[in-house]
């Protein structure tokens, strides 16, 4: 027999000045291999039609539909009600711009960040488009692909506390970027200019190492100890050693 | 962070060192606070051998078996420099507390959301750390102006005649849980131990932690026990040293 699934959903357009943040609830009955993604889908089609959230790919794979699943970051597309209580709260991804309801600005945050940090290849000089790019080892371009594989979904900053408690902090989103193109060897940079990016409280100092961020990754990316290596590799240049 | 864009480092500015030095003298002075608060504990408890073996321990920090006299001062100096280890720990540690009242309440709100054990462990080190800038500095600043009142008789009476066992009945359980998480937090911060295997060295480590705080904690109870039943049968004579059988030297 299917369970009667209860949701409470924020429900907060800031856009609309009569809006009031507020929690609307929300039931339905659960089917088999049932969503986050599924079960909201339907709420809006029946229940909901205003109800404001995001979602692309409903794979894992395109970092849309980070939420807060009963106080814990995750994505709507990838949690399965079944895994979940009877009653389900929803809420949107704090340390965000609110859209509406579900939804909230990561892109508008994420490329603020990827602007701070350089999140891109500094080559040495002008790329030659014509050209073969170099071979790399494979070993090499898997170690960068593993890091890679960050959706920025948004899900590492709602689970840190240090930046819950600081905007400014770039979070293990951020110092992941910098230790993908730490590793990447057509990046010209060395440590002692990433430590221009990182090498403060906004950066890799500034974590605390409480781990949120690898235990609630979406994607299970080494966090814990990219972040590690980053800061001895930080600390190395603070002492002018790199 | 959003489209807030930090203005301490444009492309042209040269960052300062000084967060890296920071972090790494509160690590420093938090990893050499946490292995001495634990040898610190040995010590002490060696009442539980008896209290010839404390007289004992006591006297050689005293240089008593290096110069055949006590110098009460060299105990002082070591404090002192307890002290100095610990003000500079504190002034660290303190960068990463919440500043003001969103912080607080962001951290607080956060905290109980995400049900996460490494995330309320560090509110608990957070408390534990706040109660310790007090209690520890009452501690310290006695061994620091009394370094001759370290004896089992010495100690069991200020630790009863002194009142001062609800002090370190607190202490005990604050040192024992702010070091033990820290020393955990640190290896993470820093990857030491990660070996091949980062997610079974971390699961060893919060094992680790759990077994030290419970062993340092019981420890700990077990000389406080012992320190306030020597208390309270010496409490006629408080004040009086102690002297061991096989010595003609008084404590």
């Amino acid at each position: 027999m299917s369970r009667r699934l209860t949701f409470d959903i924020f429900r907060y357009n800031p856009n609309d000045p009569k809006s009031r943040p507020r929690t609307e609830r929300f039931t339905l009955d659960e089917t088999e291999g049932m969503t986050l993604f599924i079960a909201l889908n339907q709420i809006r089609d029946e229940q909901a039609p205003s109800l404001a959230f995001d979602f692309v790919c409903r794979a894992g794979v395109c970092g849309s539909c980070g939420m807060l699943i009963n106080g814990r970051p995750g994505l709507a597309c990838r949690t399965l009600t079944a895994a979940l209580p009877d009653t389900i709260t929803l809420m949107p991804l704090p340390a965000f711009e609110l859209i509406a309801d579900l939804s909230v600005n990561t892109g508008k945050w994420m490329r603020g960040m990827s602007e701070r940090l350089e999140t891109w290849v500094h080559l040495e000089q002008a790329p030659e488009i014509d050209a073969l790019e170099l071979a790399m080892e494979p070993e090499q371009a898997e170690a960068i692909y593993e890091l890679d594989r960050c959706i920025e979904c948004g899900c590492c900053i709602s689970a840190c506390a240090t930046a819950r408690m600081h905007p400014e902090f770039a979070g293990a989103v951020g110092l992941n970027k910098i230790a993908r193109f730490r590793a990447d060897p057509r990046d010209r940079r060395a440590d002692p200019d990433y430590y221009q990016l990182v090498g403060d409280d906004q950066g890799v100092f500034g974590c605390m190492g409480l781990l949120g961020c690898h235990d609630l990754c979406p994607k299970k990316l080494p966090l814990q100890t990219q972040i590690a290596h980053l800061r001895r590799g930080m600390l190395k240049s603070a002492l002018g050693k790199s | 962070m959003g489209s807030t864009q930090r203005m301490s480092n444009g492309p042209n500015a040269t960052a300062s060192p000084w967060p890296g030095y920071l972090d790494l003298v509160q690590s420093a002075s938090g990893l050499a606070l946490g292995l001495f608060m634990w040898l610190h504990m040995f010590f002490v408890s060696s009442i539980l051998l008896g209290k010839d073996a404390m007289w004992t321990v006591a006297r050689l920090f005293e240089g008593y078996f290096f110069f055949g006299r006590p110098y009460p001062a060299l105990v002082s100096l070591f404090v002192a420099s307890i002290l100095l280890l610990l003000m500079v720990h504190a002034a660290t540690a303190l960068r990463k507390f919440p500043a003001n009242t969103r912080q607080y309440l962001d951290l607080w709100r956060h905290t109980r959301q995400l049900r996460h054990g490494d995330t309320s462990l560090w509110l608990l080190q957070v408390a534990t750390g706040f109660l310790l800038f007090f209690m520890a500095s009452v501690h310290l600043y006695l061994m620091l102006s009394h370094p001759e009142q370290i004896g089992p008789f010495a100690s069991a009476d200020r630790v009863w005649s002194g009142r001062m066992w609800p002090l370190y009945l607190l202490l005990l359980f604050a040192v024992e849980i702010h070091g033990a998480v820290g020393l955990y937090r640190l290896a993470l911060k820093w990857g030491w131990f990660a070996g091949p295997d980062p997610a079974t060295t971390r699961r060893r480590l919060r094992r680790a932690k759990w077994l030290t705080s419970v062993f340092f904690i019981l420890l700990g109870l077990a000389t406080l026990a012992a320190y306030m039943r020597i208390g309270i049968e010496h409490a006629p004579h408080a004040g009086q040293h102690y002297v061991p059988a096989w010595s003609g030297e008084i404590e």
